[in-house]
């Protein structure tokens, strides 16, 4: 009798919790969050970022994509006609810096955010598929993966995007699809030990569906884990995105982005044009640096046994 | 040991076969392909002697066994730019990028090792607080950037490194001129040096990162315990006991580094104007010479399965409990 009492002790915890208990975790995070001063200004540069992504047009001092033969490469802070500011200096187009890395802010964040919905996606399903029904099926998903895997993924990048030509929906899906089977593996991981547990035996037993114990019982315990890999693959695709561009395979020309801009950059090294290389990548390294340290801050909080790991 | 081989070959076979499917749907992906092989301004009758020249107008299935056909004897076409076969376009530019890669992985390695052991017996303190900080950072800097800042400060405002160029060294090497590969030897690496940091960068903090929670881990077990307790100096405990398990872990990412590594090293290439693969696949990208970037990244795939292949098999040799 004891024995299962004990049994139902812990299964209790890992079914999806009660309002109350959600609450508690959520003051938990927020402890954790401004104990540890590093997550929080990561957190912060995340806020600013989003908010930079959704108003950028408002903020921007001038449209992005207006060329100004007066106003060419002017170093920061240098004042244009009519006393307009050029806050970050302007390229070798007289095109403003600072509005470009507004709105290039918007097109990172899409692409990270997106392309993890998509690659999230479609790898949970494949590897919740695997991970429960296993026989022919998980070989053939894994062994899909394993393909994958073996070439170097940015190469498969450039490979599609060079015939299909850029775009935000193509690099979104070229990038997502690269990411599937992270996701996927994982899931399969955990699918496999939770199906056998007691209470997805239960639901079955109640004559729960196949979908139903695959999104309401399963899924949601897996959650923690996928949110963490998720936040480290969001730094990783935008550094993806930021390369491609750099290559000329990103979003199409008149679209600004980090990446592009710096590609740009390159031309104006030699006369010292400065501002047009530091500008650009500082907001990328900020952006990826803020994702990963919340990635981190995440897994210490979601699986605080690896934190002796560092 | 033979039936591992073989049962890792097969793999690297069935791998090599999803990598021609992949390139194959890539180039259908965007309507009739043939558009892809003919410079922009060719006549109709030019197009459609190309269609049939290249096999365009056959069924699918007949025409991916053609490509595989062609892919097994190195054949993508003509580089539209070059006006010569893309294969040989590619392998001419490979020496300079097998340097480059080689190079910025044994820097990356030769500094991750340290680092990382000192961090983990530097446990807590301001030391390994530092290397940590830097470790993130180089995760989270792209390598292209770093490539610009290090020729802004570096080689532009301090003059100290060259911003560009390369000194052949497989090349003399491969054509058995010795005395002139190993000449070039201090230049080449003189110029490799910014690159290849660039390149190094991500691998050498993410196994920074890794020494250091797998030494982490390591120190805490019995058999390390046992080691001290046996009054064996600290030194010898850490190399020859320690290290040895807590550097398992990465050798098995070194395969999987390979990849990231050649990734960075197409990027990095364009930055420092180096005559590798990476430039020659930008400089594709923009002409739009679809054989020679088919031709680079299948003969990069090749190079990362195989390397992948030698990775396991050296894996193998140095943890005992691996069976072959």
């Amino acid at each position: 009798m004891a024995n299962i009492d004990s049994d139902a002790r812990l299964d209790l915890q890992t079914p999806v919790p009660a309002p109350s208990y959600r609450r508690r975790e959520a003051a938990r995070a927020m402890r954790s969050l401004v104990a540890s001063r590093w997550a929080l200004v990561g957190l912060i540069v995340l806020l600013v970022a989003v908010f930079v992504a959704v108003f950028g047009p408002w903020l921007a001092p001038f449209d992005p994509n207006r060329q100004n033969i007066m106003a060419r490469l002017l170093p920061p802070g240098a004042e244009g006609q009519g006393g307009a500011v050029y806050w970050l200096g302007s390229d070798h187009l007289g095109r403003d810096v600072l509005s470009r890395l507004l709105y290039g802010a918007r097109v990172s964040l899409t692409v990270g955010i997106a392309s993890i919905l998509v690659g999230g996606t479609i790898g949970t399903l494949l590897g919740l598929v695997s991970g429960y029904f296993r026989g022919w099926v998980d070989d053939v998903i894994m062994r899909l993966g394993d393909i994958q895997l073996a070439f170097p993924f940015i190469l498969l990048a450039i490979m599609f995007l060079v015939v299909l030509g850029p775009g935000l929906m193509n690099i979104i899906l070229v990038l997502g699809i690269g990411q599937w089977i992270t996701y996927a593996r994982i899931v399969r991981a955990q699918t496999l030990s939770l199906r056998e547990k007691e209470y997805v035996e239960a639901a079955r037993a109640m004559g729960d569906g196949t979908a139903s114990i695959l999104f309401r019982t399963i899924l949601p315990n897996i959650v923690a884990p996928l949110t963490v890999i998720a936040s480290f693959n969001v730094a990783s695709v935008i550094l993806s995105e930021a390369a491609l561009s750099f290559l000329g395979l990103g979003v199409p020309p008149d679209v600004p982005t980090w990446g592009s801009m710096l590609s740009e950059s390159r031309d104006h090294l030699l006369s010292n044009k400065w501002w047009m290389a530091v500008f650009p990548g500082l907001a990328i390294v900020f952006v990826v640096l803020a994702f990963n340290i919340i990635g981190d801050w995440l897994r210490d909080f979601l699986d605080p046994r690896l934190k002796e790991r560092g | 040991m033979w039936t591992f081989l073989i049962r890792r070959l097969w793999q690297s076979l069935i791998v090599i076969i999803g990598v021609t499917l992949i390139s194959f749907i890539s180039l259908q992906m965007g309507g009739d392909p043939t558009y892809l092989f003919v410079s922009e301004n060719a006549s109709a009758e030019e197009i459609q002697r190309a269609r049939e020249a290249l096999g365009f107008d056959a069924p699918l299935h007949i025409q991916y066994l053609t490509y595989i056909w062609n892919a097994a004897h190195l054949d993508f076409g003509n580089s539209l730019s070059y006006r010569q076969p893309a294969m040989g376009v590619v392998l001419e530019a490979m020496p300079a990028t097998i340097e480059l890669t080689f190079f910025s992985l044994v820097l990356a390695i030769a500094l991750s090792i340290p680092l990382g052991i000192y961090s983990a017996l530097k446990r807590g303190t301001p030391a390994d607080g530092a290397i940590m900080t830097f470790a993130m950072l180089g995760q989270s800097i792209p390598n292209f950037w770093m490539g610009i800042m290090m020729i802004m400060f570096f080689g532009l405002y301090l003059g100290w490194l060259p911003i560009s160029g390369h000194v052949p060294f497989l090349e003399p090497l491969f054509e058995g001129n010795f005395a002139e590969a190993f000449g070039n030897l201090p230049g080449s690496l003189y110029y490799m040096i910014m690159p290849a940091i660039a390149v190094g960068s991500y691998t050498l903090a993410r196994n920074a990162r890794l020494i250091r929670s797998s030494m982490l881990e390591v120190l805490s077990q019995d058999f390390v315990r046992t080691a001290r307790s046996k009054g064996i100096r600290e030194r010898q405990v850490i190399v020859h006991h320690a290290l040895r398990n807590a550097w398992l872990p990465v050798v098995t990412m070194i395969g999987l580094e390979f990849g990231f590594l050649l990734g960075g090293v197409v990027v990095v290439e364009t930055v420092f104007s180096y005559p590798g693969i990476g430039r020659l696949v930008f400089n594709a990208i923009n002409q739009r010479d679809i054989p020679v970037v088919q031709a680079s990244v299948i003969l990069l795939a090749l190079v990362f399965i195989a390397l992948n292949l030698i990775v396991d098999l050296i894996y193998s040799r140095l943890d005992p409990r691996v069976k072959l």
